[in-house]
């Protein structure tokens, strides 16, 4: 961990005029780990733990406001959550443990990086820590990355739970300038695919932009799920994950966790949903190019979207 | 004392103490941290500096350039001393790679220096400052690469290759012939507590607290390492955060703690950090096994072949999968044989149960595979193929064999009579699926030694440099001590893990349990004839009990007997190896799995050991020591599996996000059973460890409850979604 300074502040507008320059940091469960193995050495680091942001607010549109520093545990236990957002309690309680649940924030979550091994270990290649430096995951150990949405540049994959339940919900994050200007970001574009030029992008935030909320629309109604697949049953990051909303009428919301650089939907996709898990799966990976690794996850994929619409079907008979 | 002849009635036998399920001595100081671990001996340290090693971040090749003048300028850094800087005689006993490389490297991650700084954050931030450069070699990194060179080889001084009879010809005229092949992949002991050593120097006496199973070992090592008289080296390891095989040597953190704090003057400690662990140490190496068994048309074993292969550094020891193959299963012709082939990996070396933790694991589910082809229940098949002698050595009878009582007892606890076809057992989404497997590994025993003393208040105080790595060995010594001398577990001090008291057998191959509680046995019967002898009694005749002290019609309280002063002895036994007897440890491993017929995610539903090893005496921590072995063994069945990245030669996998263990939610309910029964053959205390034992066998009745649950057999380990969706039927 190299040195840097540290800075205490205890509001938005504090922290944006810490300037450009600095990382934020809140719960401290992924920097933290980054700056202890050296893949990140911020110079300085804003403190946000006093800065607010901490509530879950209606909007007046019917949906709730999740302010930025709300904890993943608060998050998914609150009623309201729990009563007309089920998908979301259950992606987070899907995800690390309680004690880290403790400290991450909701920001902080959706700002996770990949699980890529070759991106922990900075005796290697990778383009996302090293700019140009190559990508060592291709033709590498890819078990656990992305099959689709990459590029020769990077196979990185979003490995967080939250924001794949968002992305069925349609959630809209709340971003802050430190020119004083505010504006959204659909959850949908939040995360970057890596394309074909260098830097390899991971969120759609400028220099020195905040996340101050993440914004959920009215209830969609419908029977919600998250069905996590992974080695062992608990701490482990999602090797393929179904995030489902799903109307009585059999119509609905999919998104997929694990299988790349971003919660993985499609309008098509959700259209298909009547048609069953293979046509599904079929708009969802059109056009992936799965490494030898991974290409097990299409299939898997493709059977825990029809472990959810057969649940879904029960549920409905 | 020679132990040579079987033991004869004893104190032990009365069991008020010894055999009683007493809760850990040592249990209070840990669960209230006050337990001091290797790495948090500060206090009475002023001056203590931090090393952090600089990993070598190629597999083979030289060093042609190591630039430290970056990280010598660092704020807070001392000093950095690389190879060049050290005259390390050897490497660590037990050990083959060297602690500390350069110019050559020989694995990746190899310790190649150490940044020194008044804080592990300097010294960490320093550590990235140093500039190495490298001419890499091309190396071997893959097994199937180097199967077809491997040479036959033995482990740890064992034989590479044991034949009896005419193994070829008796399989080639078997009526029934089995031939399979069968893959394990490397294991990191992972183990809580990372490497950690500080070291002192006063003149030219060296202290060190570290992490570690062995200690004489450890003195032995580092003596010579360092060329120094072992008189001048003081080791201390009195709590310890699991090794699993792992920490019987030592490793670079002791060796550059030395080194640093020899040129710095100052104490000096080196934390090995987690991501170093996987590949800077040592690791569990993968298999490749082949099982050829023959069979009448009836199931009588007629030839039993059993083949390994596997890969280690020159001068390495193979992975001795067929170990207890030569000891398990009858058969008079039989084939057993290891292969090491060269790899250019990180050093392969004795991790929990080694060899037979995964070569149980191909034996049971050929055994498995072979019951089903001969229209025999697994169970009745192993049963009728028991062996009351040593099946490779027919002259020797085993001493304490009861592997049949195991299983029959464990499928009538298990309900092993519900069990059902493959493939046919369903509960909503779930295929559910029962396996069984034999668990066999070798009753080993070691030299031990221990000194006991009568304090003037009463009290007991046994010390001996025997380890407790967190299998309970506080607890035992405390209870043979009492049970020896008549006080109970409270009034007993156990030290452990010091040089300074009398060499004991250590913690490793599951002996230290039996063999260091015999030396103090012998050290308490020296201690009761001191007593006595104070007392005017009749040593042979005098019962201890109660702070008592009684023979014929006298009556004596023990303090009596230290009205002058404390009374102490010492005791050591020694085994003679046995032309007669063969000494083993036996169980059955039962499991049902649930299986997601959708996503193929494997969920062990419950567990049960049956096990056999002679007295034991401690029922709560011999348990722990099987249900934390039972876990061990789910996590070779289903997670745990260090990846090779061939392209760079490393175990690209090194951190615990991704080699997985089984965490809490894994495990479910597991049950242990241990038979009511003695081993008078084995040692004074009759009684023989159980550590090792609760692993052989897991993974077999694992993937032997897979296959009953789905239908579809997997030869390889661990089995991952991926294996096991390739087998089920398409759900959409």
């Amino acid at each position: 961990m190299k040195a840097f300074t540290y800075d205490r502040v205890t509001s938005a507008e504090e922290a944006l005029a810490a300037g450009a320059g600095a990382s934020f940091v809140a719960g401290g469960t992924n920097l933290l780990d980054h700056m202890k193995l050296q893949i990140v050495t911020p110079d300085r680091l804003v403190d946000l733990n006093r800065a607010g942001m901490d509530a879950i607010e209606p909007t007046a549109e019917g949906g709730l406001r999740i302010g930025a520093l709300v904890r993943n545990s608060d998050l998914a236990a609150d009623s309201r959550i729990i009563a007309d957002y089920a998908v979301l309690a259950r992606a987070i309680l899907a995800g690390a443990s309680g004690q880290i649940r403790n400290r991450a924030t909701t920001a902080g979550n959706l700002m996770q990086r990949t699980r890529c091994p070759y991106f922990y270990d900075t005796a290697l290649a990778c383009n996302k820590r090293e700019p140009g430096s190559g990508c060592s995951a291709q033709d590498g150990h890819s078990r656990t990355l992305a099959v689709i949405g990459t590029s020769e540049l990077c196979l990185c994959q979003n490995p967080g739970d939250m924001a794949v339940a968002l992305r069925v919900l349609d959630a809209v994050v709340e971003v802050a300038s430190p020119a004083g200007a505010t504006r959204t970001i659909p959850i949908a574009e939040f995360h970057q695919l890596p394309g074909d030029s260098l830097p390899v992008r991971e969120f759609a935030l400028e220099k020195g932009e905040l996340i101050t909320a993440v914004v959920l629309p009215p209830p969609a109604g419908g029977t919600h799920y998250y069905r996590k697949v992974r080695d062992r049953s608990s701490y482990a990051f999602a090797l393929v994950s179904v995030a489902a909303v799903i109307q009585p009428d059999g119509i609905g919301r999919i998104a997929l966790g694990g299988v790349a650089p971003r919660p993985w939907a499609s309008d098509d996709a959700d259209a298909a949903i009547p048609q069953g898990a293979k046509a599904v799966a079929a708009a969802l990976f059109e056009g992936a190019r799965p490494q030898e690794d991974n290409a097990f996850k299409i299939d898997l994929a493709t059977r825990t979207i029809a472990a959810v619409l057969a649940e879904a079907k029960e549920a409905r008979a | 004392m020679k132990f040579d002849a079987p033991m004869g009635d004893t104190p032990i036998d009365t069991g008020r103490v010894v055999g009683r399920p007493h809760a850990r001595v040592d249990g209070p100081l840990k669960t209230t941290g006050r337990a001091t671990y290797a790495a948090e001996w500060h206090d009475g340290l002023p001056g203590l500096l931090h090393g952090f090693i600089i990993p070598a971040t190629i597999a083979k090749g030289t060093v042609t350039a190591i630039d430290t003048a970056d990280a010598k300028g660092a704020a807070g850094v001392v000093d950095v001393l690389t190879f060049e800087d050290f005259d390390i005689n050897g490497t660590a006993n037990g050990k083959t790679v060297k602690l500390v490389g350069g110019p050559q490297v020989q694995h990746y991650h190899q310790a190649l220096g150490l940044v020194i700084a008044e804080t592990f954050e300097a010294a960490r931030a320093a550590a990235d400052l140093v500039n190495v450069d490298y001419e890499a070699e091309a190396g071997a990194f893959s097994l199937d690469g180097v199967r077809a060179d491997a040479k036959v080889c033995g482990a740890f001084g064992g034989p590479g290759e044991t034949r009896l009879g005419d193994f070829e010809a008796a399989f080639e005229a078997a009526e029934v012939q089995f031939d399979e092949e069968y893959r394990t992949a490397a294991h990191s002991p992972a183990m809580i507590e990372p490497f950690a050593s500080i070291a002192q120097w006063e003149g030219d006496g060296l202290t060190l607290w570290t992490a570690n199973q062995m200690i004489a070992t450890t003195v032995g090592s580092m003596a010579s390492m360092l060329q120094i008289d072992e008189s001048r080296v003081h080791v201390l390891s009195p709590y310890i955060g699991g090794g699993f095989g792992a920490k019987l040597w030592a490793h670079a953190d002791a060796i550059l703690a030395a080194l640093a704090a020899r040129k710095t003057g100052h104490p000096v400690k080196v934390v090995m950090p987690r991501g170093l662990i996987f590949n800077n140490t040592i690791n569990r190496p993968e298999t490749i096994q082949r099982l050829r068994i023959g069979t009448r048309a009836d199931g009588t074993i007629e030839a039993f072949g059993h083949e390994g292969w596997s890969g280690n550094v020159e001068g390495g020891n193979p992975e001795s999968t067929v170990l207890s193959s030569r000891s398990v299963y009858a058969g008079p012709n039989r084939l057993m044989a290891d292969h090491m082939g060269h790899l250019d990996l990180p050093e392969g070396n004795a991790m929990r149960a080694p060899g037979d933790a995964v070569g149980s694991i191909a034996v049971e589910i050929a055994m498995d595979e072979l019951a089903e082809k001969l229209g025999l229940d697994p169970i009745d098949f192993r049963v009728m193929n028991d062996s009351q002698v040593d099946p490779s050595q027919p002259k020797k009878t085993f001493s304490n064999r009861h592997l049949v009582r195991c299983l029959q007892d464990g499928a009538e606890r298990f309900g092993w009579s519900e069990r059902q076809a493959p493939g046919t057992r369903r509960e909503g989404k779930w295929l559910v699926g029962m396996g069984v497997a034999t668990a066999y590994r070798a009753a080993l025993r070691s030299t031990s030694g221990a000194a006991v003393r009568l304090e003037t208040n009463g009290r007991v105080t046994v010390e001996t440099d025997m380890t407790d790595i967190g299998t309970g060995s506080y607890t035992i010594l405390a209870q043979t001590a009492g049970e020896m001398l008549g006080v109970p577990v409270d009034r007993v001090d156990v030290r452990l893990g010091d040089s300074a008291f009398p060499k004991s057998s250590g913690s490793g191959g599951q002996w230290g349990a039996s063999s260091s509680t015999s030396g103090l046995y012998v050290a308490c019967v020296n201690l009761r004839r001191e007593i006595a002898q104070r007392l005017s009694l009749d040593a042979e005749r005098a019962e201890f009990d109660d702070g008592e002290v009684r023979s014929g019609n006298r009556v004596c309280s023990l303090l009596d007997a230290v009205a002058e002063g404390p009374l102490s002895a010492e005791g050591s036994i020694d085994f003679g190896q046995s032309d007669t007897h063969a000494f083993g440890t036996f169980g059955a491993h039962f499991v049902e799995v649930g299986v997601d017929s959708y996503t193929g995610e494997v969920r062990v539903r419950r567990m049960l050991a049956v096990c056999s090893a002679g007295r034991i005496l401690n029922p709560v921590s011999a348990r722990s020591q099987v249900i934390g072995a039972m876990t061990m063994g789910v996590g070779a069945a289903l997670s745990e599996k260090l990846v090779v990245d061939e392209r760079y030669g490393c175990f690209i996998n090194h951190d615990l996000a991704l080699y997985e263990v089984p965490v809490h939610a894994d495990i479910p309910h597991q049950d242990v059973v241990f038979l009511d029964d003695v081993d008078p053959y084995g040692n004074p205390m009759k009684a023989h460890g159980v550590g090792e034992l609760g692993l052989c066998g897991v993974g077999g009745a694992i993937a032997n409850a897979v296959y009953n649950a789905t239908g579809h057999r997997l030869r390889k380990v661990p089995m991952v979604v991926e294996d096991i969706i390739a087998g089920l039927p398409d759900p959409v």
